[in-house]
Order: C-alpha cells, then sequence, then structure tokens
C-alpha cells in the first residue's frame, strides 16, 4: 500500500517549508557580499544536493531490481530518476537566477558544481528516450537499472572531472556552503535542506501511489473484461 | 561450462575476423574524419592548430568517429542473430562483455593510428607530441571502449538505436573527454609538449576505465538474460 | 571563504529582491505545475473507476449469457 503514511509525510513537508521560508527571509542574516542575493543559495543548493542524492538512490534502488528480479524496485527507481529531474529542472533555472543576479549572464562557465549538475541532468534527460525506445517491459525495466547504475558510478566522476577543469584563474565563485557559514546561516541551511529533502520524499510517494493506483484500475479492467481506455504510458513502468 | 578464457578468446576472435574482412568501417570511419578536419580547417579559418583549440578539433573528431563505428560491433551482431547464437551458449556473460570491449578497443585504436597522424599532418607544425598522446589514446580508447559496449548492447534492442547509441554515449564519456583534452591541450601547446597536470590527468583517465570496466564486467549479465 | 564571495558584486535590495523572488516563483510554479498534472491523473483514474464500477454492475444485473455464438461452417 503506497498511500500509507503520504499523509504525515505532506503535513511534514508543509510543516517543513514553511519553517525553512520563514527562517529565511526572518532569521537568517544578510550575507556582508552577496546581500540579499544570497538567499537563493537556500533554495538552489538543498534542491541540487537533494536531487543528486535522489539520482544515488535511483541507482540503489536499480541494484536492487536487478538482485531480486521484483519490478517494484524498477518503479522505485523510475520514480526517484523522474523525480529527480524535475528537482534538476528547478536546481537549473535558479541556479541561472543566480548567475544573472551575480554575473549579469543568464548562465556561467566559472562555477563548477553548476556545469556538473548540467552535464548530470543531460545524462539522466536521456533517461527517458531510452526507457521508451525498448519496448519488452521486462526488457525496458533491465536495461533502465543498468542505466541508472552507470549513471550513478557517473555522477561523482564527473564532479570530480569538472572542477579539475577549472582554470587555476578563476576564483571560485561560490564555495561550500559548509565551509566557514555562520552558525544561523548554517542552521537555516539545513532546515531548507530538510524541508526539501522531505518534499522529495512525499512527492515521490505520491507519484508512486498515482501509479499503483493506476495499476489497479488496470488490473480491475482486465478482471472485468472491460474494453481497454486509449494508448497508456509506455515509458513508465506499471506498479500493482 | 566453457571457462571464461576460452570463451572470450573464441569471441574475440569472431569479432576481429568479422572486422578484418569486412573491413568497410574502418577506412569510412578514418575518411570520416579527414573529412571532418577539413570542416574544421574552413569552420574555425585556421591552417594549423596548437593548444586547447587543437585538443578539441582532435577529441571531438574522434568521439563523433568512435560513435558512428561503435554500433557497428552490435548492430552486425544482433542482425546476423550472432546475440542468439551467443546467449544459447553456455558461457560466462561477463567473457562477452571482455571480448566485445577488447574488440572495440582495438578497433579505436587502430582508426587513431591512422587519424592522429592526419591530424598531425594538417595541423600541428611536427609529430613531436604524438608519442606521449599515444597513452592518452590509449587510455582514452580503454573508457570508449567499456562505455560503448555497456550503452550499445542495450541500445541494439531498441527502436531508434542509430540515435539511442550516441544519446546516451555522449553525456558519459564528457568526464573522459575533459580527462583527454585536459592532458593533451599542453602536449599540442606551441612551444613544444608541455606535462601541465599530465600524471592527473591519466590518473582520471584511468579511474574512469577502471569504473566502467567494473561496472560493465558485473551488470553485463543483466543485459542477455532472456 | 569571504574573499571568494568578494569577486560576485552586491546587488542594492530592490534589484537583488526580484531576483530572490523570481528564483523563489519558479519553485512554487514547478510545484503547482506538478500538482496540476496529478489533479489530471486523478481525473482520469475516477473517470476510469466510475465507468468500471458501472460496468461491474452491468455484468452483475445481466442473466448468465453464452459465449459468442459458434459459427457454423
Amino acid at each position: 500500500m503506497y498511500g500509507k503514511g503520504l499523509r504525515p509525510l505532506s503535513i511534514a513537508s508543509v510543516v517543513a517549508i514553511a519553517t525553512a521560508l520563514s527562517l529565511v527571509f526572518f532569521y537568517a542574516p544578510l550575507d556582508g557580499d552577496q546581500g540579499f542575493i544570497q538567499k537563493i543559495f537556500y533554495l538552489h543548493v538543498p534542491l541540487a544536493i537533494t536531487a543528486l542524492v535522489g539520482f544515488v538512490i535511483g541507482g540503489v534502488f536499480a541494484v536492487l531490481h536487478l538482485r531480486s528480479g521484483d519490478r517494484r524496485w524498477d518503479a522505485y527507481s523510475y520514480v526517484s530518476i523522474h523525480m529527480s529531474v524535475i528537482f534538476g529542472v528547478a536546481v537549473l533555472v535558479t541556479g541561472s537566477i543566480w548567475a544573472k543576479a551575480s554575473w549579469g549572464h543568464w548562465w556561467v562557465w566559472d562555477e563548477p558544481t553548476l556545469v556538473s549538475f548540467l552535464i548530470v541532468f543531460l545524462m539522466y534527460a536521456t533517461y527517458y528516450p531510452f526507457r521508451y525506445a525498448i519496448e519488452d517491459p521486462e526488457r525496458q525495466a533491465r536495461y533502465a537499472s543498468v542505466f541508472a547504475i552507470t549513471a550513478g558510478a557517473f555522477v561523482p566522476l564527473n564532479f570530480m572531472a569538472v572542477r579539475m577543469a577549472q582554470s587555476l584563474v578563476h576564483p571560485r565563485v561560490f564555495a561550500t556552503t559548509n565551509g566557514g557559514l555562520p552558525g544561523s546561516m548554517m542552521f537555516t541551511f539545513l532546515v531548507c535542506l530538510a524541508a526539501v529533502a522531505l518534499l522529495w520524499v512525499t512527492l515521490v510517494k505520491f507519484e508512486l501511489t498515482a501509479k499503483s493506483t493506476s495499476g489497479q484500475i488496470k488490473r480491475l479492467r482486465r478482471a472485468l473484461d472491460a474494453p481497454a481506455p486509449g494508448s497508456s504510458s509506455r515509458i513508465a513502468p506499471e506498479v500493482s | 561450462m566453457t571457462p571464461s578464457r576460452t570463451a572470450f578468446a573464441t569471441i574475440l576472435a569472431k569479432d576481429l575476423r568479422a572486422e578484418l574482412r569486412s573491413l568497410q568501417s574502418l577506412p569510412a570511419m578514418a575518411l570520416f574524419a579527414t573529412t571532418t578536419f577539413v570542416i574544421f580547417r574552413f569552420g574555425l579559418d585556421r591552417t594549423s592548430l596548437s593548444g586547447s583549440l587543437a585538443a578539441g578539433v582532435l577529441w571531438a573528431t574522434l568521439l563523433f568517429a568512435a560513435l558512428l563505428g561503435v554500433n557497428r560491433l552490435f548492430v552486425a551482431e544482433r542482425e546476423e542473430g550472432g546475440f542468439d547464437a551467443i546467449r544459447l551458449a553456455p558461457i560466462d556473460r561477463s567473457a562477452l562483455f571482455a571480448a566485445k570491449a577488447t574488440a572495440l578497443f582495438a578497433y579505436l585504436l587502430v582508426l587513431e593510428l591512422v587519424v592522429v597522424p592526419i591530424f598531425a599532418l594538417f595541423f600541428l607544425g611536427s609529430a613531436v607530441a604524438l608519442p606521449p598522446l599515444l597513452s592518452v589514446l590509449v587510455l582514452a580508447d580503454l573508457g570508449l571502449a567499456a562505455t560503448g559496449t555497456l550503452i550499445s548492447s542495450m541500445a541494439v534492442h531498441s527502436r531508434a538505436r542509430d540515435l539511442l547509441g550516441p544519446l546516451v554515449l555522449l553525456p558519459l564519456v564528457v568526464p573522459l573527454m575533459i580527462a583527454a583534452t585536459g592532458a593533451s591541450e599542453p602536449l599540442l601547446a606551441v612551444g613544444g609538449p608541455g606535462y601541465h597536470r599530465f600524471g592527473t590527468w591519466l590518473a582520471v583517465l584511468s579511474l574512469y576505465d577502471l569504473i566502467f570496466l567494473l561496472v560493465g564486467y558485473a551488470v553485463f549479465d543483466f543485459l542477455l538474460e532472456d | 571563504m569571504n574573499a571568494l564571495l568578494a569577486s560576485a558584486p552586491a546587488l542594492p535590495l530592490d534589484e537583488a529582491g526580484k531576483y530572490v523572488a523570481g528564483a523563489y516563483i519558479v519553485f512554487v510554479l514547478l510545484l503547482v505545475i506538478y500538482v496540476a498534472i496529478m489533479a489530471a491523473k486523478l481525473q482520469r483514474m475516477e473517470r476510469e473507476l466510475r465507468e468500471l464500477a458501472g460496468f461491474a454492475e452491468q455484468r452483475k444485473a445481466e442473466p448468465a449469457v453464452p459465449e459468442r455464438e459458434e459459427v457454423s461452417a
């Protein structure tokens, strides 16, 4: 039963997000150098961390799927990656807005973390056409798991390579948040991270519940020998 | 159960023999790369290249030629039903991965042994950078072979397999390209080969190769189950 | 760390506010779009269930119907 626990999760997410937003705008001090712009990081960085962890989780589910053959793991893997890609869009857009605010350009190549994330995003964006192109559902699930594992191994390598490619002449504009942040900012950041992570989990569960329900309806339809409606999605794995 | 080494050797021999027999794609790939160089000459409006520009042109061209060539090892196999025959045979699937990756590696290396001298002829003043470049080429080819085999083996079972292989492979090899160009750029500098961070980049390449060879070896079993 | 941050200029509050607001609005928009898509899915599911329920009731009400008539050669 996927829907179980969805309500407490969503309530927790709402509370966490409300708390986080309040902290960001009413508690966290103004940054001395970047000014008000710095507030974007409370949104952008938690989204990025959550998305990346989500991709890794997708890879872990993929391993479980291959080892057990249970297709439910494949559904978890798919939804984890799917949600992380959506969060990834938010990361890139908020990153772009920050770049415009800080540098005057909607995109900069000088920020290695953002560039690495773009490449990771492009990698996982190919997950959909890849799945969609494989017709046999069982094979599709297996190959998608192999993809998720390969892409999962790729993520740290990519970050490392891009970071190394940075010319030592260009200073990194945004050093990691974890270095030398005043306590109040760190606290705010951690709450934001928890809120975004909770949101991710809630949405993943929500999506899985929807898929499961859809699967049950199909099952019911088959049991009743009722005629099928229009075409069903061939990208997304079914959950029953 | 046929020992893996025997299986590996047999499949490898088969692939290499098939390539030698057909011989079609290697000259075609070399031609493709050469014409690409000509396009770059006019596109960039340069008659000589050095440093980052040289590294970029060389690696972009090699990569695209490799992408075109990679599917060949699998498309032909699938169309001739080779995959089915291998699936029925009681061999360790990972031996298949090793064999195919080795064949692809050999293919890429031979291609480069032809194309890189042409590149030097067209754009470089001298061939002095070529020997150290060889080490970069070998390591990069290992990575391309591992990822290319892994992805093509899946792409070949899909619709639109010509598009899917390159589409998925291209972002996957970005770290490889970063390291390869990073190592090549100082080698192709105007004043003569430089070795700025050469060891570091080779280490990154080796790490990439190791990881994807391991991943490929570990998951290949799951690709051929049916 | 502050020296690194110094390479990015600080915009005046009103200008900066627009960008920050923009970023948070993008986040909210994405969330709302997601909700809208899920709402559409939910509607479709409701429709299908209703249809299936009707189908099931209909089947229950019918007397036993023989299978398709044999086509005699």
